[in-house]
């Protein structure tokens, strides 16, 4: 037996503490269950409010829709790039819905249904993804932070805006979002480190879609669930039917309340899966087959909610068609304002890398005026 | 105005202790966060008793993550804090560059504006200490290679005061480099004496020959020279650069275009380091008034070498000088 085998706590070393270097929390509370939590289909299903249920289904149809017109747009050349969340619109829109007014969401390049279900004009959630700035919403005023393309690279910043928060007394919870292959970066390890050491209000929600582009699960990670990391952290992991809504709405309801009173962070994998190729760039057929997409078809959120909702008389022919109008509303709106011409300030540029600009930006600056002024000059 | 503290005589890693810890009492929003900053007071002293001073929230030893230190940062300073990040040694920076690059240069620009990182990232940089590989990298070229980054590097104990109250108080994010082989360095100076601010280049000795331009640990090594150079007949003119970015062009070329000659030194290898930009820019901006080409006294563009092969990379007096007598003297 050496000093460094604590299982055997016995070791005569001086100043040696059993228990001080030996587990210090009862891992069995924070292991995710067999089977993800589900509400739809279950008796879960008839103690949750009809309202929100109503209203989970209208924004899923609407997200949805919204997927299907961003995709639009970028066979338009309107939008650079688009990363679909279709199929993961649970996911997104019910994390938009749990989060309070206080609250501040870390989201991913992939989350900006979440973003515009948080109540930002999608004009201003996709202006990345447009290509005509690099964020087009004012951070604090919507406490959202900027789509974070550098894989799990949010994480830290939710974990320190939520510490900032709890030091000053504020009931503000973070929740950072991530993909699957997001979980195998090393600043998702950092963070979730972070969080739990200084027992940060902040959740993870990780989506775990099925693919990190065109790399499968199995090839990411070998743990039991992507839930399960979170015990190494001494942190809660919570595994749900990511297509299932209120089962996400509760879940991360439950883990935000958690935070918000002084419980500390939590791990949440959703399982859901990508229904499209990555972006509209990709070519998602090199790696998978079609009859797992159509299997993750049948499982698709909103038939999910209709299937269990209708018999309940929760969802009616009028819901169907007032979501299917609102759908088409934003759909058009999205396609008015995306085909107006964005202004641009090519003097932007210099603008914001400092707030006082170096002596080498201000001649920068004015060379590219020189040039835009010489220009203007031809075509007069 | 009456000055309360009058001046005092310390090393410069008391000094810069002494700006952490008035910068932390007049703005209840600095926040010191880092590896053994706490208990210990930093691996060089210069967090000594912040913590005992203002409790452990203000003054934070975090677990052993480059990254997610400065990413923790990151969201403690959209929160309204302004974090100063303590990394332990040059070398053990590099973990968080993502998080540097990606994001706290990045992130006024990225939000035109609205979410500036008012965060100090302080990097304890340069050799000149016998520290074994991985303790004495001068990694300034990769800070100052990236847009909306301060990079601040202190040589005088004045300086190392001043300039980091002043990088604290920025709204912009400061990468503070400080000089390692020049904490132990004893001067005296007054802390309400105000420095020139960030920016501003300081012409440590005047001379009409020729000029040393450098910054941070190689002050002092370019001031040892010029005393040498007397007896070779030149007398130099030594320029403190104090920081990197913003760089101090105008003050730069005066002083180029008043003796035509110059010599770039620093510690970090020449190939592609700030010395080539230095050069560069001093040659464009300068050339009807050179006598000679711009010349750089560099280490050697080599990894950092073992402690005891170090004093042959780093740039001494003899090589400085070597510099300044090819410097095209005959007319
Ligand atoms: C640090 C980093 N490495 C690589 C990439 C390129 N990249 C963009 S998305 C992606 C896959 C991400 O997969 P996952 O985290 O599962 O999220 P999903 O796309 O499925 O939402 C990769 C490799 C990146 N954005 N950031």
């Amino acid at each position: 037996m050496t000093v460094l085998d604590h299982r055997h706590q016995t070791a005569a070393v001086p100043g040696w503490q059993p228990g001080a270097t030996g587990p210090r929390t009862d891992p069995a509370p924070l292991l995710p269950d067999d089977s993800p939590v589900r509400v739809l289909g279950t008796p879960a299903l008839e103690k949750t409010d009809p309202a929100l249920l109503r209203e989970l289904y209208r924004r899923l149809v609407v997200g949805r829709r919204y997927n299907q017109q961003a995709t639009v747009l970028t066979k338009q050349g309107r939008l650079a790039v688009y990363p679909a969340t279709t199929g993961q619109e649970a996911c997104e829109v019910a994390a938009a819905m749990a989060l309070q007014e206080q609250d501040w969401l870390f989201p991913s390049y992939r989350d900006t249904l979440a973003v515009v279900a948080r109540g930002v004009d999608p004009l201003e959630a996709l202006t990345l993804l447009r290509g005509n700035a690099h964020t087009g919403y004012d951070p604090r005023a919507t406490r959202t932070a900027p789509l974070s393309t550098p894989l799990a690279t949010q994480a830290p910043h939710a974990v320190g805006l939520a510490h900032a928060a709890r030091l000053a007394g504020d009931p503000v919870v973070a929740l950072a979002m991530l993909g699957d292959g997001g979980t195998s970066e090393g600043d998702f390890h950092e963070a979730l480190n972070f969080a739990a050491v200084l027992n940060a209000p902040v959740v993870f929600l990780v989506q775990n879609n099925g693919y990190a582009i065109s790399v499968p699960l199995t090839q990411q990670s070998a743990a039991p669930s992507l839930a399960h990391k979170a015990v190494g952290y001494g942190m809660p992991g919570r595994l749900v039917d990511g297509n299932d809504a209120p089962a996400v709405h509760a879940v991360l309801t439950e883990a935000f309340e958690r935070a918000r009173s002084g419980g500390g962070p939590t791990l949440v994998e959703a399982l859901t899966y990508r229904v499209e190729a990555h972006t509209n760039a990709d070519d998602a057929t090199r790696y998978r087959q079609d009859d797992e997409v159509a299997a993750w078809r049948e499982h698709d959120p909103i038939l999910l909610m209709e299937r269990h909702l209708r018999p309940l008389g929760i969802l009616d022919d009028t819901l169907v068609q007032e979501a299917a109008d609102e759908a088409e509303a934003l759909a058009a709106r999205m396609r008015a304002e995306f085909h107006a011409e964005p202004e641009l300030d090519p003097m932007s540029l210099f603008a914001h890398v400092y707030a006082e600009p170096t002596p080498q930006l201000r001649e920068q600056a004015a060379q590219l005026a020189a040039e835009l002024a010489a220009e203007a000059e031809v075509h007069h | 105005m009456t000055t309360v503290v009058s001046a005092r005589t310390s090393t410069m890693a008391q000094a810069l202790n002494a700006a952490l810890r008035d910068a932390m009492q007049a703005d209840p929003t600095v926040h010191v966060l880092g590896e053994d900053v706490g208990r210990l007071g930093g691996v060089f002293r210069i967090t000594d008793g912040l913590t005992a001073e203002f409790g452990p929230d203000r003054c934070l030893d975090t677990p052993l993550a480059e990254a997610g230190i400065l990413g923790t940062a990151v969201g403690m300073a959209m929160y309204g804090l302004r974090p100063v990040v303590e990394m332990q040694f040059d070398a053990f920076a590099y973990p968080a560059l993502e998080q540097l690059f990606s994001h706290v240069a990045k992130m006024r620009n990225r939000t035109a504006g609205k979410l500036p990182l008012p965060i100090t990232v302080r990097v304890p940089y340069g050799g000149g200490i016998g520290g074994v590989e991985h303790h004495s990298d001068s990694s300034e070229a990769y800070y100052v290679q990236t847009p909306g980054l301060h990079v601040v590097t202190p040589a005088t104990v004045a300086d190392a005061y001043g300039l980091l109250r002043e990088a604290i108080a920025s709204d912009d994010p400061v990468v503070f480099l400080e000089p390692k082989r020049l904490y132990w360095g004893k001067a005296e100076w007054d802390p309400s004496a105000t420095v020139e601010p960030i920016g501003r280049a300081v012409l440590r000795r005047t001379g009409r020959s020729a000029v040393l331009v450098t910054y941070g640990p190689s002050l002092p090594v370019c001031l040892e020279a010029a005393e040498a150079a007397k007896a070779e007949g030149w007398d130099l003119a030594v320029l403190d650069l104090r920081s990197l970015v913003p760089f101090d062009e105008e003050t730069a070329c005066e002083i180029v275009r008043s003796v035509g000659r110059a010599v770039v030194v620093h510690e970090a290898t020449g190939f592609a380091g700030p010395g080539a930009e230095i050069a560069a820019r001093l040659t464009e901006k300068c050339f009807h008034h050179l006598a000679a080409p711009v010349l750089r006294v560099t280490g050697f563009d080599i990894p950092y070498p073992a402690p005891m092969l170090e004093h042959h990379h780093l740039p001494g007096v003899d090589r400085i000088l070597d510099a300044v007598a090819r410097l095209q003297w005959e007319e």
